[in-house]
């Protein structure tokens, strides 16, 4: 049966990696298209008209947006890796914590990696008290999928790798491990899966690219053209 | 059997989306209603991350945010089904119901609004639910084909829109520009388990209203 997966993405973003991560898990052979976000195409309006973000999969000409719903899509559709747990309620705790990332922690740890001074102390703060809750959940587990990586070890990428490339820019000390020592040794262990390891972006590129955002203020709020 | 226990505050719509399903599903459940201004210890303990509710409780162990108590309960009692079967169908009511719940502030911005903001806000709320409309609803009777689902409880407040347009005195969701939305209105409030529980109009009616006159104090004062 001839299968066609298409990724419709941006390399630089943790949410088109989040989906990378997944279809690698279940061993999917897709055809990448690197979307350029200043100027979309006319692929990526007609395949998300509603958002016009990216990543976009698509699978036999199907269209799916959202990396959380892409996320659920791909673990029902390929058998391999599990990406959520089998029990109900385990499963509920994955999409609660992974909710909880995606709503409350991408925006806040992005202001306190970019924002300065009062502004920077406050994001700080807020930005401790998520990380805290997210230290605790992960409790004395390798991953918060447990002995291997799961739907919130996913959706939890950018704070494993990006918070760090922002903060060798930035000189900002938000995820260290004198705070999150637990959560700073699981952001080691999860960038150093072979199947993770393979689809982060190069760290050079990921500062370069900061380093230039740095130089451009008015485009650090938090605006994300991914999803 | 479990005990099911749902803590809610009327008459909030996050809560009205559990008791639907509940019912949808034919699962007893026991009712707490929480008094928000005064959060109960049961509350701080049962979602002590937000100290929100809704939060469902099965056999001592505790679900919070509504949406994804939706999903537990659609895999927990999977009779009645309120997903569709197909992966791709399933994808597309999650796509739906993360827009709704994105764009829930949006809609409903006109509500706490006034002058030349509160034009703003009804402009912004009747495009996007132009997009739910035309893309989301179409045609269909329910958001997932001919039988209800997750997608149609999650947008399941729309039912009471008019309320809010009432209070307001503005016309935000009109059968004319929106016809599809309206039929699915009518159909939302007939399904049996839904019909029973529906807010009462002249009680929200009042409730909303109070609501309005304090915010509108506040900031005039």
């Amino acid at each position: 049966m001839g299968e066609e997966v298409k990724l419709i993405g941006a390399r630089g973003s943790p949410f088109n990696c989040r989906v990378e991560i997944a279809l690698k898990l279940k061993g999917v052979e897709y055809e990448f298209i690197e979307e350029d976000l200043a100027n979309k195409s006319p692929l990526l309006l007609k395949y998300n008209p509603v958002h016009k973000k990216i990543p976009v999969l698509l699978h036999n000409g199907k269209p799916i947006a959202e990396s959380l719903v892409i996320l659920e899509y791909v673990d029902q559709t390929w058998e391999g890796a599990s990406i959520l747990p089998q029990h109900p309620y385990e499963r509920a705790m994955a999409r609660f914590w992974a909710k909880f990332i995606d709503d409350k922690c991408m925006s806040a740890l992005w202001n306190a990696c970019w924002s300065k001074g009062k502004e920077q102390e406050k994001a700080i703060e807020e930005a401790n008290e998520l990380l805290k809750l997210l230290e605790n959940e992960l409790k004395d587990k390798k991953f918060f999928g447990g002995d291997n990586i799961g739907l919130v070890d996913i959706v939890a990428d950018f704070i494993a790798y990006w918070v760090g490339a922002i903060q060798e820019v930035t000189g900002a000390e938000v995820l260290t491990k004198e705070k999150f020592p637990k959560l700073f040794e699981w952001a080691r262990e999860f960038i150093n899966c072979s199947i993770v390891k393979e689809k982060l972006p190069p760290r050079d590129h990921l500062t370069g690219f900061f380093r230039i955002k740095l130089e451009a203020p008015d485009t650090l709020k938090y605006n994300p053209q991914v999803r | 059997m479990e005990e099911v226990k749902l803590i809610g505050s009327w008459p909030s719509p996050y809560g009205y989306r559990i008791i639907w399903a509940l019912n949808l599903k034919g699962v007893k459940y026991e009712y707490v209603d929480e008094d928000l201004s005064n959060k109960s210890q049961m509350l701080l303990q049962y979602n002590p991350i937000h100290k929100k509710i809704p939060v469902l409780v099965h056999g001592q162990k505790p679900i919070a945010e509504s949406t994804v108590i939706l999903e537990y309960i659609e895999e927990t009692w999977p009779h009645n089904s309120l997903l569709p079967k197909d992966p791709y169908e399933r994808a597309l009511a999650r796509f739906w119901i993360k827009f709704i719940e994105e764009k829930s502030p949006t809609f409903m911005a006109f509500y706490v609004a006034v002058g030349e903001e509160q034009e703003k806000a009804i402009k912004e709320a009747r495009e996007q639910l132009k997009i739910l409309e035309e893309q989301g609803l179409g045609d269909k009777k329910f958001f997932c084909g001919n039988e209800i689902g997750l997608t149609d409880i999650a947008c399941g407040w729309m039912a009471t829109i008019d309320v809010i347009e009432e209070i307001v005195g503005v016309q935000v969701l009109d059968s004319d520009s929106f016809p599809c939305l309206h039929a699915w209105i009518n159909n939302f409030k007939q399904v049996p388990g839904i019909k029973e529980d529906f807010p009462d109009r002249d009680q929200i009616l009042a409730y909303y209203k109070h609501k309005r006159d304090m915010f509108i104090a506040s900031t005039s004062s």
